[in-house]
């Protein structure tokens, strides 16, 4: 019961968000952003090696070249595996708990599992973000001192930021399921 | 409420028997640790599992069943596995089966006493009992403080599994009426290595220890706790490494078993740390000694101390004329340079007195890199102290004018607005002062501060070549603290071994069929570096930074005298 849907970002880039549902207290949401681009990866490495070059002419110095060319390579590697976030996914598992994991354009993946017990709710809240007002989606932790209290906001789709669209049908998808720890029998 | 069992992957192709494990019933999950085979007498295997109760402090019971039909023999059995039930009474009563090869099974609980006759969810998931058992869960830190009635359900899990060790200690090569299926039924692991070195640790750690107690009792000895020789201790930064490493000896080489993961990665990690100094050191060593470069660094050395002194001569010269245009007093100029010349003199001979020994002293000197990098990094450190000894008492000379200058100045400016400070009260009173008193303490004030630029442009030359040999210095430090302090077995086994550090779990969602459970698979998610360096960082003997910087610059301008390192043993002003 997988089904896909086309969205866009706080800055206009188009997203997809796919929902699967497992079973009926286990969905899986995740938004994907776009891949990298030839076109951008070819200019950068040209603009780069160009300078070089220029370098080269002024000083003779072959060095230079080399350098440029590890220049490029290791800034690849670290934007790939430490800066570019492919697709970004909720898994929120009834009475177990709900996962946030990260995938990298390298293949990396960067997870963080929050326990039911720990979760209080999750909401859309509104943030200043450079010059815009936008709405993200963030899970809310339980203070243990306080029952009321919140102890940690936790953002989520930081890297993709969806529309308020996009955030609406993540919410109304989790609450269906955070909605059934209520009526259970504790 | 949704019923989970965690279900260990290695028991996935075990034959027909009884689930053995823990419910935990706040949280609705069995976490099952063994299948037991038929045949066995009921007694018996209440028997067995009182006995592991006791020891491991676990309530292990019975909490299912387990078939696994690869024929269709299906009705007997199903009776047979209902029967069972009445007899090992347990609340709920779970009932797994497996048909053929299948992937996906099928669950069913059975509630006799139930307040809801509705059919509940079962969420199964796999775990990886070896890595389970031998994982650590780090809390995350700033949660490091709460009690164990805040503990998370996930490490009441890892809890479960961690302490039936005893539970896994029998294999089926084993004769006993109990035959069980876990992750070492195949048979239990040992390295024969590993064993061997536990032998011969016992005897290394008590030569060791009586090693270790001998240097400190002779180190501790009355004859070197005389004044200039405990002063002399007190300063050399050599001292203070070798006192921390033979600290660190001592926590390795004492008998005591470690109580808990913490001390025992500690240990570990002090280990691994001075093995790899050890190395390091006796690298430099025999890059040191080979082709005699010890002689030539201290060939080198003299003349480098007679170019900082010549050039020291230059900066003196270039400040009794018109440094950078500014204009002197000629008198008080001519003063202190010749002061400080002479200085620099009377350096310049003690050094060339010394010459002739440098190289014997540093080849012997030399060869107490063995002890480690650190201990060598600290001696460059201490000759880089010693080296530039004159400029050290060139910025104690020139703070300490300055400081009285500024202090004078201070006290005089009051006199001449007709305060005084009083020492009673801490604060500034209005005083009526003699004529004399007045005409004497304004002539002087004006004299003062027609001095200061002088002064205060000596005071600013050295305080500056002060500073640089300091961050010199400080970086130095800051490279030993760096060797100290990193614990690089946990490090390496992080890199090597990832599930043995666990900062949580992560869940992924196997191929589903409709009808039959949820079956996720549950993998440990390993602590990040960073999280590794700051849990597991040794502790090291000093601290930075003493001042902050705000203080620091108001030490600077009235002039007193700044130490830039502290460390732990000094008092508090």
């Amino acid at each position: 019961m997988a089904e896909e849907r086309r969205f866009r970002s706080a800055s206009g880039v188009p997203i997809a968000l796919r929902r699967h549902q497992h079973s009926a207290s286990c969905r899986e949401l995740a938004v994907r952003g776009p891949r990298l681009q030839l076109r951008s990866l070819s200019a950068a490495t040209s603009a780069v090696w160009l300078a070089a070059y220029g370098l080269f002419a002024i000083s003779e110095n072959s060095m230079v070249l080399s350098a440029a060319i590890f220049i490029t390579l290791v800034g690849l590697i670290i934007y790939l595996h430490f800066v570019k976030i492919d697709q970004e996914s909720l898994l929120v598992i009834g009475s177990l708990g709900i996962q946030v994991t990260s995938s990298y354009a390298s293949g990396k993946e960067s997870t963080t599992f929050i326990e039911m017990g720990q979760v209080k709710d999750v909401v859309i809240n509104e943030a200043i973000h450079m010059q815009k007002v936008i709405y993200y989606l963030c899970i809310l932790l339980r203070d243990p001192e306080d029952p009321q209290g919140v102890s940690e906001v936790v953002p989520l789709f930081q890297s993709s930021k969806p529309r308020l669209d996009c955030l609406i049908e993540v919410y109304k998808s989790c609450q269906e399921i955070l909605e059934q720890r209520k009526t259970a029998p504790q | 409420m949704v019923l989970k069992v965690f279900f260990p992957s290695c028991c996935s192709s075990a034959d027909s028997g009884i689930l053995i494990g823990r419910w935990i019933s706040e949280q609705s999950s069995a976490v099952i640790l063994a299948v037991l085979h038929f045949p066995f007498i009921p007694v018996q295997v209440k028997q067995y599992l009182g006995e592991v109760q006791r020891v491991t402090k676990v309530s292990v019971s019975v909490l299912g069943s387990w078939s696994n039909s690869k024929q269709e023999k299906e009705e007997r059995l199903s009776e047979f596995l209902e029967d069972l039930g009445t007899i090992f009474c347990h609340e709920p009563w779970i009932q797994i089966s497996k048909e053929g090869d299948s992937k996906f099974w099928s669950c069913s609980t059975l509630q006799k006493h139930s307040k809801n006759p509705q059919e509940e969810e079962i969420i199964l998931v796999y775990y990886d009992q070896r890595k389970v058992m031998l994982s650590h869960l780090h809390p995350p830190l700033d949660t490091a403080g709460q009690g164990p009635e805040d503990a998370s359900k996930l490490s009441a899990i890892f809890d479960t599994v961690a302490r039936s060790q005893v539970l896994f200690m029998t294999d089926r090569y084993d004769e006993g009426p109990i035959k069980l299926t876990h992750w070492q039924s195949d048979g239990v692991e040992a390295s024969i290595i590993v064993e061997l070195l536990k032998q011969a640790s016992v005897p290394a750690c008590m030569l060791l220890t009586f090693l270790l107690s001998l240097l400190s009792g002779i180190c501790r000895s009355r004859v070197l706790k005389f004044w200039p020789l405990s002063f002399l201790w007190s300063k050399l930064s050599t001292c203070e490494q070798l006192g921390h490493r033979l600290q660190h000896l001592q926590v390795i080489s004492s008998n005591k078993k470690a109580q808990n993961q913490n001390q025992l990665m500690r240990k570990a990690n002090i280990f691994v740390s001075l093995l790899v100094d050890v190395a390091l050191g006796i690298l430099l060593l025999s890059w040191l000694y080979r082709k005699n470069r010890i002689g030539h660094l201290a060939d080198t050395l003299i003349p480098v101390a007679d170019h900082v002194a010549e050039e020291l001569q230059e900066l003196l010269q270039w400040l009794m004329g018109a440094p950078a245009g500014l204009k002197m007093n000629r008198a008080l100029d001519q003063v202190l340079g010749r002061f400080f010349l002479y200085h620099i003199h009377l350096w310049i001979s003690y050094i060339h007195l010394l010459s002739p020994f440098i190289e014997m002293i540093l080849w012997y000197v030399g060869l107490s890199a063995c002890l480690g990098l650190t201990v060598a990094l600290c001696i460059l450190s201490d000759i880089i102290a010693l080296l530039t000894f004159h400029i050290y008492c060139f910025y104690v000379y020139g703070a300490r004018l300055y400081c009285l200058k500024i202090y004078g100045l201070s006290s005089l400016w009051r006199l001449f607005r007709g305060k005084k400070w009083n020492v009673l009260r801490q604060r500034v009173d209005s005083c009526s002062y003699d004529l004399d008193q007045l005409f004497i303490g304004t002539l002087l004030f004006t004299i003062l501060l027609f001095l200061l630029p002088t002064t205060a442009l000596y005071y600013l030359v050295f305080t500056l070549l002060r500073l640089l040999v300091v961050v010199v210095q400080g970086l130095i430090h800051l490279l030993v603290d760096l060797i100290d302090s990193l614990p690089l077995y946990s490090l390496i086994l992080r890199l090597c071994r990832s599930y043995r550090l666990a900062a949580g779990v992560k869940f992924r969602v196997l191929e589903q069929q409709d009808g039959k459970p949820l079956r996720l698979l549950m993998q440990i998610n390993p602590l990040s570096y960073g999280g590794v360096v700051q849990t597991y960082r040794l502790p090291t003997y000093s601290c930075y930074p003493r001042d902050s910087w705000a203080s620091l610059c108001k030490k600077l301008f009235l002039g007193e005298l700044i130490y830039p390192w502290k460390h732990k043993g000094d008092k508090q002003n």
